[in-house]
């Protein structure tokens, strides 16, 4: 299976993501300013701080003339994983719900939190082992989720931050959300930090297996 | 054209000395150009000449630090020094200040300290990977300024490095009143490339072109190095804001990924970052390293706004900016990497071999100066130290009596701003971006970064200005002692230092003295150690109308552990270990923590340490961490073995118990010896023969029999709020 990372200027997580990525398959760069894919069973939109973060966090990357082919992978069904400033993109662009707003400290935070799991079955998660919290960093300033009750079904909640480890003032502890269809997710914390023992923990890359998992599926299907 | 022809003024007699050139520097000017300069020539000496930039004060000095060492790949002089890490790898690092613009603007202050250091390191063709820093500033307790200094200052750090992507993975910080006025700003970065990507700045071949990369010029930071860098802080200092420059990560993130591809794809011939006196201190110095000439066209200098003067556009300290030089044939190759990455490039002038620079606006000379003028004929000045008979440094309030007990007098130390836990400054930096970092803050006494095959980095930062008071030979060199005992503790070897002098003003005698012991001391350190200096900085005249900041060597050690996982670690671990003390010990009050809480004056000798028996001891500990043979390992500094008994405890989540007799609690438990002993724990067997076995590691408290029995959640309870406390009392927008 192969990935595509999405690397804009002013990407910082890019080869992060890349190097977790090629811990479960094979992954390339995508430029922000071309409109190829190169064939990639699923994008990652990594983190960093896009374009400087001017204007709003995300907001400009959205008009990316790559972006626009990750939105038409996504409306085809393809697996689309936005991380940290990854899912304030996919907000910014309208593939997900809700919006990312300064965290309540309105700080930066750097810090390793626990998350629950909330879905077994989702592309993105079927690999996490069953009732047991990953152990992933989040960092950021703006990453407190928000959305209207009505506008997001429990369901598409897959990551929460447990118990007294929401580090940032989101909304019903939410760490991650995915589309209604199931094939696009955001999540503030970061799984491309979290793949080696070595460096922190490895409970990130459950996520990246789970994403590989499922193309396997479907390519079998 | 002939210089006579230059527009001249003569009434330079009141304006030199505006600019911080003294008489008879001005007379050597006219001696050595037989003319009198113009405005822009003027403008141009007066920076070349201050001593942010000449070292004039300094430079005597500087060559008594030892600079050669087997791992030396490049010393003192490029943009930054770097070591060889094997495997054809390279590590390149720095440390410099930026106190002053600091002081006035902390945000952008220490935001462009942060992008300047960074930008000396990608100079030289390393990737920068982590940076440190050293931050000193008045008491927080006393002093609302001070609080606001260290929350925007941090902030200032955190928004440049998080946002470049580059991990802040440890640092530094004390309070104390004489930073009241003059807070210390000290940014490190270190950086990693492969050998044949390491680059000089030495313009090379006449007839190459001279190109500009990077943000667009304007009047920003305007004569920041004679204004700031280069004068004691007085009345009016809100006035110097317009000299302090604003920073851009996103423009410096476009500008590190496209030097750093221009140098993969081999297409510059020599680079250089364009730091404090900008244009000119940039383009004086690749000439004279190159030994040659430049005409630069200040005409053709991308501007931010219009109606700029050309002496604006040599004097402009505008951010995130670089300086090439290419040969004719690759100029088409370089403009299409600058594109790609939408980064300004743009032809402003070429190399001559007329040993000139020559400064034009389109057809007209403006400028037309000897190289060597500018760069070496400043003139060089002798210390007159003297040593002073009373502390410079008048007694703090004291904060404990005398009376308490051990317990209270280790709570009141691990609760104190200058031992409490980093933490709520910390979580403000990423130190992860990059994947590579295997001991963050807190975890260890100095940061891990792996390697690619599997070896890694270690990076310790320190200085310790209460104690060079006290003996600035003796305190400077426990500042290399302690560096290196950081890195004995993750198990790795040191490779080479970076140092950054931060004193008052060296033409009073008791300010030279200290600058002057503080050197001789590091370079005996380094010596014994056989650690070589590869580059630094100096930051002097930090000075209030109160008097100098605290004598302030800081030291930044790189060192190299063949094993990743072996790092060594701070936290005890296992139950049942035993804890032992490793190295010669012998505590002293004398610049202590607890001194200084109990509101003594930095004063007195410091105890003298012989550096075999040092360097013996940090061999032992670094040879049993790498052998996997320990559990934990922390050395033994401010606040002495209970504090750092405590730490050991804390970071572990355990307790530990002494078994040994303590005579002189307020000594022994409380005493420094910074960068000499340390509390290891493992396996009894094991620590038999490195040290003394004084305990065991155990339990939910930390007992010193006939002394203290505290449980570890209380040690936490008051370690996490010392700061925090302070930290995040104020919250101010941009």
């Amino acid at each position: 299976m192969k990935f595509g990372i999405v690397r804009f200027p002013g990407s910082c997580d890019d080869v992060d993501a890349l190097l977790a990525a090629q811990r479960v398959g094979e992954a390339v760069m995508l430029w922000h300013a071309d409109s190829d894919l190169q064939g990639v069973d699923a994008v990652i939109v990594p983190g960093g701080f896009s374009y400087g973060d001017y204007l709003r966090a995300g907001a400009i990357a959205r008009f990316a003339p790559m972006m626009e082919e990750v939105a038409e992978f996504a409306r085809d069904g393809g697996l689309v994983l936005g991380i940290c400033n990854g899912f304030q993109v996919l907000c910014e662009a309208g593939l997900l719900p809700g919006a990312l707003l300064p965290n309540i400290s309105l700080r930066f935070v750097c810090r390793q939190v626990r998350l629950d799991v909330m879905s077994e079955y989702s592309p993105f998660t079927r690999a996490c082992p069953l009732g047991e919290p990953l152990s992933i960093p989040v960092k950021h300033t703006t990453g407190r989720y928000y959305a209207p009750e009505h506008g997001l079904a429990d369901t598409q909640v897959l990551l929460r931050y447990a118990p007294g480890e929401n580090p940032n003032g989101s909304d019903r502890d939410i760490a991650g959300v995915c589309n209604e269809s199931g094939n696009v997710f955001g999540l503030m914390p970061h799984p491309e930090h979290a793949v080696d023992p070595l460096t922190g923990s490895s409970d990130g890359l459950a996520i990246f297996e789970s994403i590989r998992a499922h193309v396997a599926d479907r390519v079998v299907a | 054209m002939p210089t006579a022809s230059l527009p001249s003024n003569h009434s330079h007699r009141s304006r030199h000395r505006d600019l911080g050139l003294t008489d008879v520097e001005y007379e050597l000017i006219l001696a050595v150009l037989g003319r009198h300069p113009n405005d822009l020539e003027l403008a141009m000496f007066s920076l070349m000449w201050s001593e942010h930039c000449s070292y004039k004060h300094s430079k005597r000095l500087l060559r008594r630090l030892p600079t050669e060492g087997p791992h030396v790949l490049l010393g003192p002089g490029e943009n930054a020094g770097a070591v060889d890490v094997g495997d054809g790898l390279a590590v390149a690092f720095k440390v410099e200040s930026h106190n002053h613009p600091s002081a006035v603007e902390p945000f952008q202050g220490a935001a462009t300290g942060v992008g300047g250091i960074l930008r000396d390191v990608f100079a030289v063709g390393a990737r920068p990977i982590a940076i440190l820093d050293s931050l000193r500033f008045g008491e927080p307790a006393a002093s609302e300024r001070s609080r606001y200094l260290l929350e925007r200052a941090v902030a200032g750090i955190g928004h440049y490095g998080n946002s470049i992507g580059v991990a802040t993975v440890g640092g530094e910080i004390y309070f104390d009143q004489a930073y009241e006025q003059n807070c210390l700003i000290n940014a490190m970065c270190l950086g990693l490339a492969p050998h044949g990507r390491l680059i000089r700045s030495a313009a090379v071949g006449p007839g190459n072109v001279l190109v500009l990369l990077g943000a667009l010029t304007g009047r920003d930071g305007i004569g920041g190095a004679s204004v700031l860098a280069s004068a004691e802080f007085g009345e009016g200092d809100a006035d110097k804001r317009p000299s302090v420059q604003i920073g851009d990560p996103f423009t410096e993130k476009k500008l590190l990924e496209c030097c750093l591809e221009l140098l993969e794809d081999d297409l510059l011939v020599s680079l250089q970052d364009l730091g404090a006196a900008g244009l000119t201190s940039a383009s004086a110095e690749m000439a004279s390293k190159g030994g040659l000439g430049l005409d630069l066209d200040v005409g053709r200098v991308p501007l931010r706004e219009p109606g700029m003067e050309p002496f604006e556009v040599m004097v402009s300290e505008s951010q995130e900016r670089m300086l090439c030089v290419v040969t004719p044939d690759l100029v088409p190759d370089v403009i299409a990497v600058c594109d790609r990455w939408e980064v300004l490039c743009t032809e402003i002038g070429a190399v001559t071999d007329n040993g000139r620079l020559r400064v034009l606006d389109g057809a007209e000379v403006v400028g037309d100066l000897p190289v060597a003028a500018l760069v070496d004929e400043c003139p060089m000045y002798n210390l007159e130290p003297e040593a002073p008979i009373v502390s410079l440094y008048p007694s703090p309030a004291p904060v404990l009596g005398g009376g308490e007990t051990p317990a209270e007098v280790l709570l009141a130390l691990l609760g104190s701003p200058n031992l409490a836990s980093r933490r709520p400054v910390f979580e403000q930096y990423d130190c992860i971006v990059g994947s590579r970092t295997v001991r963050r803050p807190d975890a260890a006494d100095a940061a891990v970064l792996e390697l690619p095959g599997g070896a890694a980095l270690a990076i310790s930062i320190d200085g310790n200005g209460r104690r060079v008071a006290c003996d600035p030979r003796a305190g400077a060199a426990e500042a290399v002692y302690e560096c290196s005992a950081n890195l004995a503790c993750v198990g790795a070897e040191p490779l080479g230092l970076t140092n950054c002098l931060n004193f008052g003003n060296p033409e009073k005698p008791h300010v030279a003295w200290q600058l002057v012991e503080a050197v001789e001391g590091l370079a005996r350190a380094c010596e014994a150690l056989g650690v070589p200096v590869v580059g630094g900085n100096v930051s002097l005249y930090n000075e209030a109308p109160t008097g100098p900041i605290l004598p302030t060597p800081v030291v930044g050690m790189v060192g190299r552990l063949p094993d990743a996982s072996r790092a060594g670690q701070i936290g005890f671990t296992n139950d049942g270990d035993a804890i032992a003390l490793v190295g010669p010990f012998a505590p002293s009050l004398t610049g202590s923590e607890l001194a200084k809480l109990r509101g003594a004056a930095p004063a007195g000798d410091l105890p003298v340490m012989e550096p075999g028996a040092v360097r013996e001891a940090h061999a032992t500990v670094r040879d049993a961490v790498c052998a996997g043979a320990l559990s934990s390992a922390h050395d033994i500094a401010e606040g002495g073995l209970a504090v750092a008994l405590a730490e050991c405890c804390v970071a572990g989540g355990i307790g530990a118990r002494l078994k040994v007799r303590i005579d002189d609690w307020v000594r022994e438990l409380f005493g420094e010896a910074p960068g000499c002993a340390f509390v290891v724990s493992g396996a009894e067997e094991v620590l038999g023969p490195l040290g003394r076995v004084i305990g065991r590691v155990g339990g939910d408290t930390l007992v010193i029999p006939g002394a203290l029995e505290v449980a570890v959640s209380e040690l936490r309870a008051v370690r996490d709020n010392g700061l925090l406390q302070y930290a995040s009392s104020a919250v101010w927008s941009e």
